[in-house]
């Protein structure tokens, strides 16, 4: 089970917690707010775009290649940029916070 | 070469130079066929212009036949920005699950039919059925009114002879004017009803922004959801192992809508009119000429797509554009996944085998580039489990 925090871009903190699926539906199920996940979760929409805490990034690692093309283009890129939907729920990550983007 | 498969016609121009070109009515167009050129292209919009003349970005251009600006399609930012916020949430409405039901509803009774049937044409009998019932939802309206529109027949927007027919593009002109009337006389709960209450700027928004809306709605969503549910049946039609592995693995169907769309790319290409002089993958473009998006090119691109000829259902790393990219990415891009992905569910638990018994496909003609999109017509017969 790991415990994830999303600040939204209006300073709501939601924390939800799940032991399976990626990230991006983790927040979908818990209605994130800026977080849409339109294709469903195959690096095409970048809808779930979000920084990830200065201190939990090496925990949550730098986006492959092509999901870091898809990255450089989006409003608000910061080198702390991930697609959500990249990012599998696993204990490796456990208590990072990440704040939405859009 | 399976009679399902749509080939790609740029991959040489592609890897070669990286753009071709198209003659269209004097006004000729540069067509951008790699894939990160199209996304750049599409985020930049200042360099390149989505507002201009109304139809000119259309390719082919449709500035002979309308002067109604296609909202927010043909609007730049910032106002862009203004108009899709208004229209965002409604778009949205396709994933909730009264909206889901009914789909599923529409389309039950559509698959069961043909279940009946000896056999089927599917672009008239299933395809333009099922876009003009679903439309229905989308707007809001009774069910009912699905049968003028089926009436218009599959080509309101062109005729036999020409892609660009006026007097044909008058028909839906007139209705929607008809429409916005009627919801003027009585507000409802309906899209027109629900543009017209809107405000942009403080002020209520125009007949004329509540029909560029309207016509960008019918437009938009006909051709490309018919031949997407088309081109799918097609597939399922040669891949009965797909069926069957949806129907034990459904969580696969998101998966699997995104890479059938990414490889029918129901929409071949969009463009947009240059503003200044620039250079797209280090070829001159001049101001005032156009350039297109070619998403058909970019979703085969082999620098980002492994095998980006094969349809590979549970493709985990899928960055299509075969809804556009950026801000004008497809504003009824929820309504079209929830009706792939309705479908694909639907027939994988009821159909056991479809069969083609006759089909003509349809040929686009960008003069260096031959592009099937789909099929004129498409006779099938459909056996249930």
């Amino acid at each position: 089970m790991a415990k994830i925090t999303f600040i939204t871009s209006d300073n709501e903190e939601i924390v939800a917690e799940a032991t399976s699926g990626t990230v991006m539906e983790l927040a979908k199920e818990n209605n994130v707010n800026g977080i849409d996940g339109d294709c469903g979760g195959v690096c095409s929409c970048a809808t779930c775009h979000v920084h990830v805490a200065e201190e939990d990034f090496e925990k949550v690692g730098a986006p492959g290649e092509i999901e870091a093309d898809m990255l450089e283009l989006e409003d608000n890129y910061n080198e702390r940029s991930r697609l959500c939907c990249q990012i599998d729920m696993s204990d490796a990550i456990d208590g990072v916070t990440l704040y939405v983007a859009n | 070469m399976k009679k399902s498969a749509l080939p790609d016609p740029f991959a040489q121009a592609r890897e070669a130079k990286g753009y071709g070109t198209v003659e269209d009515q004097n006004d000729p167009v540069t067509m951008l066929l790699r894939l990160k050129d199209v996304r750049k292209t599409a985020k930049d919009t200042k360099t390149f212009q989505s507002g201009a003349v109304p139809g000119r970005i259309v390719v082919p251009s449709e500035v002979s036949i309308r002067d109604t600006r296609q909202i927010p399609f043909e609007v730049d930012p910032p106002m862009h920005g203004e108009y899709r916020a208004l229209l965002e949430d409604w778009f949205k409405r396709p994933e909730q699950p009264t909206y889901r039901e009914s789909l599923e509803e529409i389309i039950t009774e559509l698959v069961d039919e043909a279940l009946q049937m000896d056999s089927l044409e599917v672009m008239e009998q299933f395809a333009l059925k099922l876009q003009s019932r679903a439309l229905t939802l989308l707007l809001n309206i009774p069910y009912e009114e699905s049968e003028i529109w089926i009436d218009w027949g599959m080509h309101v927007f062109r005729s036999e002879e020409s892609a660009l027919d006026g007097s044909k593009a008058a028909i839906l002109y007139d209705y929607i004017d008809e429409q916005i009337d009627k919801a003027i006389a009585s507000l409802g709960d309906d899209l027109y009803s629900t543009l017209l209450r809107s405000e942009i700027e403080g002020r209520k928004m125009t007949k004329e922004e509540v029909k560029g809306v309207m016509i960008l709605t019918f437009a938009g969503g006909r051709d490309t959801v018919i031949n997407a549910v088309t081109n799918s049946i097609a597939y399922f039609a040669e891949h009965p192992e797909s069926l069957a592995r949806l129907d034990a693995e459904p969580e696969m169907t998101t998966h699997a809508v995104e890479e059938l769309v990414r490889y029918f790319s129901p929409l071949t290409h969009m463009g947009r009119v240059v503003t200044e002089d620039t250079q797209v993958c280090e070829h001159a473009v001049k101001a005032d000429s156009r350039v297109s998006l070619c998403w058909a090119s970019a979703n085969r691109d082999a620098s980002t797509f492994e095998n980006p000829n094969e349809v590979i259902l549970d493709r985990k790393m899928n960055p299509h554009v075969a809804f556009g990219f950026g801000i004008h990415k497809c504003l009824g891009a929820t309504h079209a996944r929830q009706v792939l992905r309705t479908l694909l569910a639907v027939l994988a638990a009821k159909v056991k085998k479809i069969e083609i018994l006759d089909y003509k496909e349809n040929i686009e003609d960008w003069e260096e580039f031959q592009r099937k999109v789909g099929y004129d017509s498409i006779r099938v017969r459909f056996e249930g489990k």
